[in-house]
């Protein structure tokens, strides 16, 4: 369960949004400017709200009248970004198991191998970031994300820097992501078509106010 | 001409020591302190740079001079450290070291500095989000990519601690064995009639080290560039 009732503001822009989903995807939709990363990233730490409060999965990690500010490091989230991220000085087996690492867990082979399997990447392990197409970087993205077992999974525009045959290829892997891993996702994007495929729930963003929340049947009503 | 005497040998060997010792106790210090100066913002920040940077502008003999207030055996943290530590720097080659740590700092923290500057810093985020702490955000992502900076500056400060000739003068003479480095065995030689050939050889070996260092630093800065390509 997510829930988030925040506001913040960001030079000229004031971001306001407050909703409780207990959907396997949450949605973020709207169009750029909207909102959708500022209000991720708050989800995710790195932006401190003004005011609110923002639960993940039972614990207040964000709570302005109490003091409460969870560092990032300490949320257990996984975040992958539009733009993938891997560090360059590590190969694909390395920028893995970073987050297992990270967070002092133990080694898990079989998780490992089932999340290299889901995301096909087992081919790419003894390579370097810098080595490998869009497509194959944002897999790796996922794949590091999982691995460090967030309790929840936070995608900004995941497909956002790939071209229309690119998409096609991760799309698939995102659909069985959501059915096998069973980690709750925010995903963001401004594309209806992709939250349509993958979303449970929706939240519609316009200039940083919330404008609609439900199934994904707001997306036809026109934003 | 090539045979070296040992007087040189003893010169270019404590050139050497103290080169070695100023580089490796700056370069934490250094990192530090670059890091500071790329990533935090601070009251005082630009007074604290040009402080680092103080050494570079100023004379010499001044810094010298300064350090034999400070750290002499009457100076105020000199005095102290003298009769706390029993660490003296007055006339010994530990105050060759620090003075060739000081002179040499601006030129050692400036590579480490840029080369943090050019760390991505969306990686360092990203990192954080996979559950790094701060600091190991830092020893795992922002020091492995900014490494080859941080060879760079080494060698550089190395480069010019192994020069060094005002500020150590000044503070701690120009004793053979003990604070007689190569540049004040050069400055020595000189001024002894027939000392123009050792001079020359203390001379060439001087060059060779420079340069060394210099292409040194030039192979680490291309490093650097593939690395932060990923390749």
């Amino acid at each position: 369960m997510l829930r988030v009732d925040i506001s913040k503001q960001l030079g000229e822009f004031a971001l306001a949004a407050s909703f409780t989903s207990e959907g396997r995807v949450t949605g973020l939709f709207g169009a750029s400017g909207s909102g959708k990363t500022s209000l991720i990233n708050t989800i995710a730490g790195l932006v401190r709200p003004d005011r609110g409060t923002i639960v993940i999965d039972g614990e207040t990690v964000d709570d302005t009248a109490a003091g409460i500010h969870v560092p990032t490091w300490r949320r257990r989230i996984g975040y992958v970004f539009q733009d993938a991220r891997l560090f360059p000085h590590l190969d694909i087996r390395q920028n893995l198991d970073y987050g297992r690492r990270m967070n002092g867990l133990a080694e898990d082979p079989a998780q490992h191998k089932r999340v290299v399997d889901l995301l096909d990447i087992g081919a790419l392990l003894d390579r370097r970031p810098g080595k490998l197409s869009g497509g194959e970087r944002q897999r790796v993205a996922l794949g590091r994300a999982l691995l460090s077992k967030p309790r929840l999974l936070l995608l900004d525009e995941p497909l956002g820097a790939l071209d229309e045959s690119r998409k096609l290829e991760i799309l698939p892997y995102l659909v069985r992501l959501r059915d096998e891993a069973g980690v709750p996702m925010v995903y963001v994007s401004h594309d209806a078509a992709e939250l349509r495929q993958l979303a449970t729930q929706i939240v519609m963003l316009r200039s940083g106010q919330v404008t609609a929340f439900g199934g994904v049947k707001v997306l036809t009503g026109g934003t | 001409m090539f045979e070296i005497s040992p007087t040189e040998w003893t010169a270019i060997l404590l050139s050497l020591r103290v080169a070695v010792i100023a580089t490796l106790v700056a370069t934490p210090f250094g990192i530090a302190l670059a890091w500071l100066l790329a990533r935090r913002d601070f009251w005082g920040k630009s007074l604290l740079d040009a402080a680092v940077h103080l050494p570079l502008v100023l004379p010499p003999v001044v810094t010298g001079y300064l350090l034999l207030l400070t750290f002499g055996k009457r100076g105020l943290v000199g005095g102290w450290l003298a009769d706390h530590l029993g660490i003296v720097f007055a006339f010994r080659w530990t105050g060759a070291a620090l003075a060739c740590g000081v002179m040499s700092f601006p030129l050692l923290v400036r590579p480490i500095r840029l080369s943090i500057e050019a760390v991505d810093r969306r990686l360092e985020q990203a990192a954080e989000t996979l559950g790094a702490a701060p600091w190991r955000v830092f020893a795992t992502v922002t020091l492995p990519l900014a490494l080859p900076g941080v060879l760079a500056g080494m060698v550089l400060g190395f480069a010019k601690a192994i020069g060094e000739f005002g500020a150590t003068i000044t503070f701690v003479s120009n004793i053979p064995g003990e604070t007689q480095t190569i540049s004040s065995a050069i400055y020595s030689l000189i001024q002894t009639p027939d000392g123009d050939t050792a001079a020359a050889r203390l001379v060439i070996i001087s060059v060779v080290l420079a340069v060394g260092a210099l292409i040194a630093a030039e192979v680490f800065a291309r490093r650097a560039t593939a690395r932060l390509h990923g390749q």
